[in-house]
């Protein structure tokens, strides 16, 4: 194993372990940790609109700034001071959680395959908003502001690009007009403009994006900054004074850290640093990693357009358009580059019913690696060699509990590339084929690998989603697990419940009636 | 419905991300420089002399009447030399190039040295143009720096050349 798979498998298992802990007091849906994007999403909406508020009362004069929004946080505290707080540190939360995003992606290996365009776009999205961030402390124009000013140009100014020093601006206070915090403001409302816009474009290959977190998430969320608003208010530190260097001062670390680091080492270090970093995260994509699957194939004499797997895709690989020999038809088209091959899409197909009257079970979606029709094979196999009281047929994601241990006489485990490829209609297959019982192991709330795997596979198998699981398929005999590769001794706790709770309905009234593909009229 | 535990858990997470946000928004703080250190900013933005010469009078006769300047100037700026002595040691010694594909540009320099708060002899000198021997600018003077003050070397021909503020 190379030392970057270790470091990155290293760090996965800290998220993972982290993340199952949040899980506890959050529920997969509400953990902050499983929805970063949607996280730092939301903090951006704050920053914008108490930004929007800052905009409206700010007087762009070079006294005139700072008692400007001095009075913010000494007359207007109840809002203006609060709002102020609340952009400061919603700002700096917003850092925190694309820097934690960053990792876990990374840790994850969401970086290269049908995630590469999402993984290249984020990153000019990080000095995007910290141009935004640095710039945003300038307009106080207090010493801190005269700190990073005079750091920065002199930071830019090592790189060849200005031929007069750009920290010359910064020499004295008759350099400065008051035109400069009107550019200010402008590069400072012009960059989070551009920042959004590389959001949109960042998320603009995936379906169903969290656009934001859930509403708890983000009322706990605002309760807690504002909370911290209210604690301990933003302020300016003494107005800036270009004759003499700041003294000790109150410092942001999560946006202003690029100068303590500077002065501590030298420019040179810094931006190989910065463009080190930056080109390694573009080149990360070129390292050694997992083979690509195969992807979804549609079969046009199946697939009857039905629309399904286009809505339930999580990375918009499927498009419809017309299809080619029925006319008024249409048709799904899978593209390469965006398939994830989860096989959600093969779960969504109507015409993946196991009940269908051919031999082999051609369906509209399907994945090679995992053809519905092996998939039946599979089950029917299984089925047949299991003995004992109750026989359990176990459904496992590949990437959650691990199931395979769990298989024995009376106890059948087929593993799936994720159970969110699972058409419903194979648990009552497999209820009228000879299982007692059904287990589909997917992985916990929010945890799903291809997103959103775990949650149509709940949907789906609760009625609550097409194609849905029948209803007269009693719920007694299906058992729903979301776990992750860490709860396989959960795994097996539950199934043995699961198992002693069958064998305690006796001679169940609520058995399916039994199905022979073979001696059905199908047949 | 969440149960007791859980919510005590969510407000112990969520006063802790607040908490780490609060403290590291404005903490530890940052010193820049000691309390005992003053800086002096070298920034310096000219245009080198250029080797202008004389025309001669055949010259200018030979030359349509409306572009008869009397000196023939390259467009070529010279290098500037830059010296800065402290307290008679050397801290900085320099050429300056000038900008541009031309080489036609202003030449620039930018430095920072931290120095001991109090009084220094300082002395900045600067050529403008090599071809000539010696140094066209020469400021020496005693300076008393406070704590934490900054002090600019700069150069402006209209305010007498070198100067200190």
């Amino acid at each position: 194993m190379s030392f970057h798979a270790a470091l990155r498998n290293g760090t996965k298992s800290v998220f993972l372990r982290v993340e199952e802990a949040f899980d506890a007091p959050f529920g997969g849906q509400d953990n902050p940790l499983r929805h970063l994007g949607a996280m730092g999403l939301y903090l951006l909406w704050i920053v914008v609109g108490s930004g929007l508020y800052l905009y409206t009362v700010l007087d762009t004069g070079i006294d005139a700034v700072y008692n400007s929004i001095g009075y913010l946080s000494q007359e207007q505290w109840y809002l203006g001071g609060v709002l102020r707080s609340l952009h400061r540190y919603a700002s700096d939360g917003f850092m925190l959680v694309m820097l934690l995003h960053l990792v876990r992606e990374w840790s994850y290996g969401r970086y290269y395959g049908f995630r590469l365009y999402s993984w290249m776009t984020g990153i000019p999205l990080i000095w995007l908003a910290y141009i935004a961030g640095i710039g945003g402390y300038w307009i106080v124009w207090d010493q801190l502001a005269q700190l990073s000013a005079t750091a920065t140009t002199e930071l830019l100014d090592w790189l060849p690009i200005f031929s007069e020093p750009s920290a010359r601006n910064f020499l004295s206070s008759d350099t400065i007009s008051d035109r400069f915090f009107t550019v200010l403001i402008f590069i400072h409302l012009g960059v989070p403009l551009l920042l959004i816009l590389g959001l949109w474009a960042h998320v603009h290959r995936v379906s169903q994006v969290d656009y934001l977190p859930t509403r708890r998430v983000m009322l706990a969320t605002a309760a807690a900054l504002t909370l911290l608003a209210l604690l301990r208010p933003a302020l300016s530190n003494p107005p800036a004074d270009l004759a003499t260097v700041p003294g000790e001062l109150a410092f942001d670390w999560f946006i202003l850290f690029i100068h303590p680091l500077t002065d501590l080492t030298s420019p040179a270090i810094v931006w190989s640093l910065l463009f080190g970093l930056t080109a390694l995260l573009f080149a990360l994509p070129l390292l050694p990693h997992a083979k690509a699957q195969p992807v979804a194939v549609v079969d046009p004499a199946n697939c009857t357009g039905c629309d399904r797997c286009h809505v339930d895709c999580p990375y918009a690989a499927i498009s419809m358009a017309p299809h080619p020999d029925r006319p008024g038809f249409k048709l799904a088209v899978v593209d390469p580059d965006l398939c994830a091959s989860c096989g959600i899409c093969a779960g969504s197909c109507p015409s993946s019913t196991p009940f269908r009257r051919r031999a082999t079970l051609l369906t509209g979606i399907d994945m090679p690696q995992l053809p519905v029709n092996a998939l039946r094979q599979q089950l029917e196999q299984a089925l047949e060699k299991l003995s004992g009281r109750t026989r359990i047929l176990v459904f496992s994601c590949a990437r959650g509990a691990q199931a395979m241990p769990l298989a024995s006489a009376d106890t059948a485990v087929i593993e799936l590339i994720c159970t969110g490829m699972l058409p419903p209609a194979f648990v009552e297959y497999a209820l009228r084929c000879g299982a007692d019982g059904v287990v589909v192991a997917a992985c916990r709330g929010g945890g799903c690998d291809f997103r959103l795997g775990e949650r149509w596979t709940s949907e789906r198998l609760l009625g609550d989603r097409e194609p849905h699981l029948r209803h007269s398929v009693p719920s007694s005999r299906l058992l729903v697990l979301l776990g992750s590769a860490h709860d396989s001794g959960a795994l097996a706790n539950t199934l043995s419940e699961f198992r002693t709770r069958i064998e305690t309905l006796g001679v169940a009234t609520d058995r399916l009636p039994p199905y022979l593909r073979s001696a059905s009229h199908h047949a | 419905m969440l149960k007791p535990a859980a919510i005590v858990g969510q407000v112990i997470l969520y006063g802790a991300f607040a908490a780490f946000i609060g403290y590291f928004a404005t903490s530890p703080t940052y010193h820049q420089i000691p309390d005992d250190v003053a800086l002096i900013k070298l920034s310096i933005s000219h245009l080198g002399d250029r080797d202008c010469r004389q025309r001669t009078p055949e010259e200018l006769a030979k030359m349509p009447p409306n572009m008869r300047a009397p000196m023939d100037c390259p467009r070529e700026r010279s290098d500037i030399r830059l010296e800065v002595d402290l307290d008679g040691q050397e801290v900085f010694r320099t050429v300056l190039h000038p900008t541009g594909l031309y080489k036609d540009g202003v030449s620039t320099v930018y430095k920072r040295f931290e120095v001991k708060a109090g009084s220094h002899q300082l002395t900045v000198r600067m050529d403008d143009n090599l071809t000539k021997p010696g140094f066209d600018f020469v400021k020496d003077e005693q300076i008393t720096l406070a704590p934490h003050q900054v002090m600019v070397i700069d150069f402006n021909p209209d305010q007498g050349g070198l100067f200190f503020k």
